[in-house]
């Protein structure tokens, strides 16, 4: 067994292979589209919203006379995208066109004593996956089965999960981005950030950007709104060791010694909190421990911190004074992909607390109240009580999650001199976990102990190669998916529905649950005959129809009461222990971890290497759209970003290729080009995650560029909630190949 | 009337938007494009500049690639839009190699292809595909006889720049800067 999941290329595949394409399932529910409706300027128009990341703005599919997609818009409806999308969002043709894509169902088998994967009928691999998983919950119990999602279908297979009793639902988007942020503001404020962000850039006079890199990030609402604010005169200020997009359009760029974040944000407060800067109506009405907060500052003085930040001390106070002057309407942005150093919920309470002395939550042109709109549940019998969940499974570590840490379950997932794993059977839908989770020596360690690992995916992602069966999900243009609801400034929600038949022998997420939990004997727990039945009771509860939604896409309704922002001497009553909002948390101090933030060291490069710092660029999200025909024509590799100091002592130029090494000596499998430029402080360097792909079925992105999840082999990891921090990793330069694979 | 298109750098964060929504708006094949990106980094670490600029073709009031075309298929539209009738071009390439924008290429279907600002669509009403879609609303179009038009506006308020004057072109996209 301990060899029996080698990483199988799924190019490697008998004759016929994925090229046969098979008709589409006859009972798709698609006819109900009545075409007459869907004329728009003489042509076809469906509603969706995007599913190439995690905003999910909603638009619309315009299909040419031959009934192919043309293209995808914007829904002016929509708060998310306001009618415009992202390069992404209108490029995600390339997501259904995509000649590389999953077709058919696979399973794994041994032929000739080589592992290979035997293409299935949906009957037989959706058969031996429900036989497997009745095998695991009787043999360790419905607790043992986790599930990994980052995408829409996940509704639906954590629907399955609760039916027989497990709650293991793990989104890598928590510990593995957003967890600490969500941890720290709850502690202080007694609610998170949520996604979209609830921040009001549109109407903010200084927008704080610590490491976020909006406009590489392309989080389409908050760059649109970022634009607004720059036509508005908003004074933006940009912390980061390089001169990102968002820092050159910044009044100031903060160009910070990595890892030193923390000891700038106690330096702002001391600045704030020492001039008197503050807003006192706000801290005394709404505020708990603000004596404590200030004689904790009282030291990190301008002058203390730029020996650690080389931050000119004039600067720090310059820019703390400029968030005074615009306070209330300043925000200090909390961030997204927040894992960074391992204090990172320390990090983000001082961002929290930064926003509490200003008077920005609550308040215009700050932080706005979301509003959003509750879908009811399509009647069901009530889900088994959980005997065990994930918390019981984790002890008392990460007393601070509220969500299942995707790291923890992977640990649990092996066995360790403590017993034998916890987690026996894992289903991956849309994400790519192996590129995902840093350390991939320890995802692929678990990924062998498994008795059972279904991956459900439209593309043949790397984590598909470790998958006991394959099932192929058609894209987010051929399906239906559940109602989109997020909170903003006026609830609204959005219908997503297929604008074409689904290519190969793919189908919806929604479908293969349900035919899971058939054959599972579970099938009660999804009592509607197909997804419309489903959604057309959704909607009616409501208050519209599956008919208004397939024509208008979005629904917005006014907000119940007029409180986006608090109102003048409001009385608001915070969800934390104090019913404050908590400078000194009382939450952490219980937890046994410290209640105000303090600056810890990190460790520093050693001579010879550069942190590895990576982020996003504008057109691709993650490892998920490298190969998508219309995205990876705009950029179909990563490059590694170098100071001309740095590349002159290594004799390296523009364009060449060079192997990257990291401090634990793990070399990359592939070669990246080197971008010699100013933009990137001496002491690190910069790629865009999601390239080096070493999967050959994915044929645009196959070797192009080089992965900075191979780098990051050390995870530093917050001990309160589970983050796992990825800035501590450096990286030195081979040029030559140096044994590496290719 | 005189169709022009005026792109803020200060708000550009340079994603490619433009280019992909041109792509599927006009079929232009995948390897091709009729708008781009350019980044142009100033100064030294930590003093910087950075520019990003969403070209595409000038429509130029004094266009060569008009006066060089052998069989008239480039040519001036309503509003001065340059446009190439695919039908009449037989791809001799003297377009493009007396751009000095080099914002023409030679479409593997064997014309020249171009930026249109989307007439098409201006026929009907809507703005050119890539000023539609871009999520920083950079991007301002109309016409400069009309003085309450976007751009005319923008231009009148804002300092902005033209490429390459000295060819002499007199380029109908400007850059707010």
């Amino acid at each position: 067994m301990s060899n029996r999941r080698d990483f199988i290329r799924i190019s490697a595949l008998g004759a016929g292979g994925l090229a046969v394409g098979i008709p589409a399932f006859k009972s798709w529910a698609g006819g109900l589209i009545d075409p007459e409706r869907m004329v728009y300027d003489g042509m076809r128009r469906t509603p969706t919203y995007c599913e190439i990341c995690f905003w999910k703005c909603a638009g619309w599919v315009y299909k040419n006379d031959q009934g192919d997609i043309w293209k995808i818009t914007g829904n002016t409806e929509d708060q998310h995208s306001n009618g415009r999308l992202c390069p992404r969002g209108t490029g995600g043709v390339g997501m259904y066109t995509d000649e590389n894509r999953l077709k058919t169902p696979l399973i794994r088998t041994t032929i000739g004593g080589k592992q290979t994967y035997r293409e299935a009928s949906w009957d037989e691999a959706l058969d031996y996956i429900a036989s497997k998983l009745k095998g695991v919950i009787a043999a360790s119990g419905p607790e043992s089965v986790a599930l990994f999602s980052h995408g829409s279908g996940g509704k639906y297979f954590g629907s399955l999960l609760k039916s027989f009793g497990s709650n293991t639902n793990a989104a890598p988007s928590y510990a593995q981005c957003k967890g600490p942020r969500e941890a720290a503001f709850l502690a202080t404020f007694g609610e998170v950030v949520e996604s979209p962000e609830r921040i009001d850039i549109r109407d903010t006079r200084c927008l704080v950007l610590i490491g976020s890199h909006l406009g590489e990030n392309m989080h389409n609402g908050q760059v649109q709104e970022m634009s607004d604010a720059i036509d508005k005169g908003a004074t933006i200020i940009t912390v980061d060791p390089r001169f990102s997009t968002a820092a050159s359009k910044s009044k100031f760029w903060l160009p910070i010694k990595p890892s030193t974040d923390l000891a700038l944000l106690l330096a702002w407060m001391n600045v704030i909190m020492g001039e008197g800067l503050y807003d006192k109506a706000y801290v005394e009405k709404y505020t708990s421990g603000f004596d404590k907060l200030q004689a904790h500052v009282k030291p990190f003085t301008p002058e203390w911190a730029y020996g650690i930040t080389t931050i000119a001390p004039e600067m720090i106070r310059e820019t703390a004074r400029a968030m005074a002057h615009a306070a209330p309407a300043v925000i200090v942005h909390p961030g997204r992909h927040v894992t960074w150093y391992g204090d990172d919920v320390q990090r983000l309470r001082a961002v929290a607390i930064l926003n509490a002395l200003l008077g920005s939550w609550g308040r215009r042109g700050g932080f706005y109240r979301p509003e959003s709109i509750t879908v009811p549940e399509f009647p069901h019998p009530h889900y088994p009580a959980v005997k065990k969940g994930w918390r019981d499974l984790l002890g008392d570590k990460y007393p601070l999650a509220d969500q299942p840490v995707a790291n923890a379950i992977v640990d649990l997932s092996r066995p360790s001199e403590a017993g034998p794993a916890k987690y026996k059977a894992w289903i991956v839908n849309g994400t790519n976990l192996v590129e995902t989770m840093p350390n991939q020596a320890n995802t692929l360690e678990a990924i062998k102990a498994l008795d059972l690992l279904v991956v459900i995916d439209t593309m043949p992602m790397e984590i598909t190669g470790y998958a006991d069966v394959v099932l192929p999900e058609c894209t987010y243009l051929e399906r239906y998916d559940d109602i989109r609801v997020s909170p903003h400034r006026k609830p609204h929600f959005a219908l997503r529905m297929p604008a074409v038949k689904p290519k190969y022998n793919s189908k919806p997420a929604w479908w293969m649950a349900k035919q899971l939990a058939e054959k599972m004997g579970l099938g009660a727990f999804f009592p509607w005959k197909d997804i419309e039945e489903y959604l057309g009771w959704q909607l009616k509860q409501m208050g519209s129809s599956l008919e208004e939604m397939q024509r208008i896409g979005v629904k917005t309704s006014e907000r119940p009461a007029d409180d986006l922002y608090f109102a003048p001497d409001e009385d608001v009553e915070f969800s934390t222990n104090s019913k404050k909002i908590e400078l000194y948390s009382s939450d952490l101090e219980g937890a046994g971890f410290a209640a105000l933030p303090f600056y810890t060291p990190h460790e520093e490069p050693p001579a010879g290497f550069y942190r590895l710092i990576y982020g996003r660029a504008p057109m691709h999200t993650f490892t998920r759209t490298s190969n998508n025909p219309n995205l990876a024509d705009l950029m179909d590799e990563n490059s590694v970003w170098i100071h001309p100091k740095v590349a002159k002592e290594w004799a390296l130029t523009n364009e060449q290729y060079i192997y990257l090494k990291n401090q634990d000596g793990v070399l990359s499998d592939f070669r990246i080009k080197v971008r010699v430029t100013e933009r990137i402080r001496w002491d690190s360097v910069f790629m865009v995650h999601g390239f080096g792909h070493n999967q050959k079925k994915l044929e645009r992105c196959f070797g192009r560029g080089a992965s900075d999840t191979q780098m990051i082999t050390k995870v530093l990891v917050d001990p309160s909630m589970g983050g796992t921090g990825m800035r501590g990793n450096f990286v030195t330069f081979v040029t030559d190949n140096g044994g590496a694979k290719s | 009337m005189r169709y022009a298109m005026a792109v803020d750098t200060k708000k550009c964060v340079g994603c490619s938007d433009c280019v992909v929504a041109c792509q599927t708006e006009n079929n232009v094949p995948i390897g091709f494009c009729r708008d781009w990106v350019v980044e142009v980094t100033d100064g030294t670490y930590p003093i910087l500049e950075l520019e990003l600029r969403s070209e595409r073709c000038n429509h130029c009031d004094n266009s060569p690639c008009v006066r060089c075309c052998p069989t008239g298929a480039s040519h001036y539209e309503k509003g001065g839009v340059v446009i190439v009738t695919h039908n009449k071009c037989i791809g001799c390439g003297a377009c493009i190699a007396s751009c000095p924008y080099d914002a023409r290429y030679a479409h593997p279907d064997g014309y020249v292809d171009k930026c249109t600002f989307c007439l098409h669509r201006l026929e009907k009403g809507l703005l050119p595909a890539c000023v539609a879609t871009c999520p920083t609303k950079c991007m301002y179009f109309g016409d400069l006889d009309d003085p309450k038009s976007p751009v005319s506006v923008v231009l009148k308020n804002r300092k902005h720049k033209t490429l390459i004057p000295e060819a002499g072109t007199k380029p109908q996209l400007y850059f707010l800067i």
